[in-house]
């Protein structure tokens, strides 16, 4: 579980982050949602200790990030995954040692250990034919399951996800969201997941944590967010034509 | 203002190269990978312009000894402290800049730009340690790319000067041993020593703390470019003033 107390971050005198106060539940895929600008990757970047908040705590199962010393920071750290927008797949690594990256970095196990590790994650995202293949070689599509196969690889305690499914088909993004729900439920860990898909919220929203100028202006479940009167969170999820539809098709009774 | 503030994150950076180390068994395949990228793969550039280089020098060399009063052997002595001195250490980093330079500034720069170098933060990993301190093991190599640079001009300059009709093969090789100073090699190898670890750390600094995407990589590398050379002249009249007067 991760709680967040009254968080504030901000660059060159401009508050981006105006006292986020939330928790994000074990075992669940949380979802950070909001227009662009809203302060959604820089509370994903506190979150991940790459950026340090002016003021308030992130706590990570009872260890506050600032109460850390460097070295507890980076054991902390070591029990993160992270699936960034674009992979952050190493260019010059095939799949198979992008994944084995993180065993090579941070256990002494023997290589036997670590393929074994490595072809246990690819076929569980599905990926066992494209071991000796470059980033480059591969799909998008690959490429995230590549990225989620590389954060899971050493059982994090803590997986986020930074627009996960942005620049695919919607058909293949259904199936990124379902990969990271089943292995947030599988691994029993702590997902937070920044989007702003509404396909997404509808599939694997189970907290969905709303911000807007760097507020936390709503928070809720998937079921909760369509039946809001806020009018910044109905603005956002209505900015969609389909949604709108639907919502118009309830009103009429279609 | 500007200038100093970078120069400070300059050697803020340099104290993030060498300190919490990446592990052994991982660096020393980097370092590897660093060898044959930065070292093996300019050896070609620089045995071909130290051949031609050299050649030129002694052409011209011998082109300006109009007085028959002029031994054609200072042909030999002239090439040779050229290539010693000047051309085959501050000459060929001054290319190296362009060369390894921008390969290390575009790297690192696409890895800022992708993503790469966060998602080793994340991990825990010091990101700088891992990217920039194999450049540094590896260009310590330089030294000999730069003694082959020297042999290979010097080769050019007899060839040009024998074979061209300028110098018999017994003066250029009276001349190449006249009045030698083995210090001079000294200063040469010095210069290059810094030369190499300039030539690895500007450019990975240009790289890793640039902002933006593609257009800015080029900005970087060819910023990186300007001021390796610039850094590299300085330093070599810094140290020719210390080393030699």
């Amino acid at each position: 579980m991760i709680e967040v107390t009254n968080l504030h971050k901000g660059f060159n005198g401009e508050e981006i982050l105006k006292g986020i106060t939330t928790t994000f539940d074990r075992g669940m895929t949380n979802l950070i949602i909001g227009t662009s600008g809203s302060g959604k990757t820089v509370f994903l970047k506190c979150l991940l200790g790459l950026f340090t908040p002016e003021t308030g705590a992130i706590c990570y199962d009872g260890a506050t990030y600032s109460e850390l010393n460097e070295q507890q920071q980076r054991d902390l750290r070591e029990r993160m995954g992270m699936v960034f927008q674009g992979s952050a797949l190493f260019d010059s690594m095939t799949v198979e040692e992008n994944v084995m990256f993180p065993l090579m970095m941070f256990t002494k196990q023997k290589k036997e250990e670590m393929l074994e590790r490595v072809h246990e994650v690819l076929k569980r995202v599905n990926l066992e034919n494209a071991e000796k293949k470059l980033p480059s070689e591969i799909s998008g599509g690959m490429q995230k399951r590549v990225a989620i196969a590389r954060a899971i690889v050493t059982r994090p305690k803590y997986l986020f996800c930074d627009e996960p499914n942005s620049g695919l088909d919607p058909r293949t993004a259904i199936v990124i969201d379902n990969l990271i729900k089943e292995i947030t439920e599988e691994y029993d860990i702590t997902t937070v997941i920044n989007t702003h898909d509404m396909n997404s919220v509808m599939e694997i929203g189970e907290k969905i944590v709303f911000l807007k100028n760097g507020f936390l202006e709503w928070e809720g479940d998937k079921t909760q967010i369509f039946k809001t009167d806020n009018k910044a969170v109905t603005d956002f999820v209505y900015s969609s034509n389909l949604f709108k539809k639907v919502r118009d098709a309830q009103i009429k009774g279609l | 203002m500007f200038y100093l503030d970078d120069i400070g994150r300059y050697f803020l950076m340099l104290k993030g190269v060498f300190s919490r180390m990446t592990k052994g068994s991982v660096l020393r395949n980097l370092i590897f990978k660093e060898i044959d990228d930065l070292i093996i793969g300019s050896l070609g550039i620089t045995v071909f312009l130290a051949f031609f280089i050299g050649a030129v020098v002694a052409i011209q060399t011998a082109l300006n000894l109009t007085n028959p009063l002029i031994p054609k052997k200072l042909i030999a002595f002239a090439s040779r402290q050229s290539v010693i001195l000047e051309f085959a250490p501050t000459f060929l980093s001054v290319i190296m800049a362009g060369k390894v330079g921008s390969f290390i500034t575009s790297s690192i720069g696409t890895m800022r730009v992708t993503e790469q170098i966060d998602a080793l933060e994340v991990m825990g990993i010091n990101s700088l340690n891992y990217l920039v301190f194999p450049k540094v093991i590896a260009m310590f190599m330089y030294p000999f790319v730069i003694a082959i640079a020297m042999f290979v001009g010097i080769f050019g300059a007899y060839a040009a000067g024998v074979y061209g009709g300028f110098v018999s093969s017994a003066d250029f090789l009276t001349g190449l041993r006249e009045e030698f100073i083995p210090y001079h090699l000294t200063y040469a190898f010095m210069k290059t020593f810094l030369f190499a670890f300039l030539l690895a750390t500007i450019p990975s600094f240009h790289g890793y703390y640039m902002k933006g995407g593609a257009l800015e990589v080029g900005k970087a590398s060819t910023s990186a470019f300007v001021w390796t050379t610039v850094v590299i002249i300085i330093s070599n009249y810094v140290l020719t003033q210390l080393l030699l007067s």
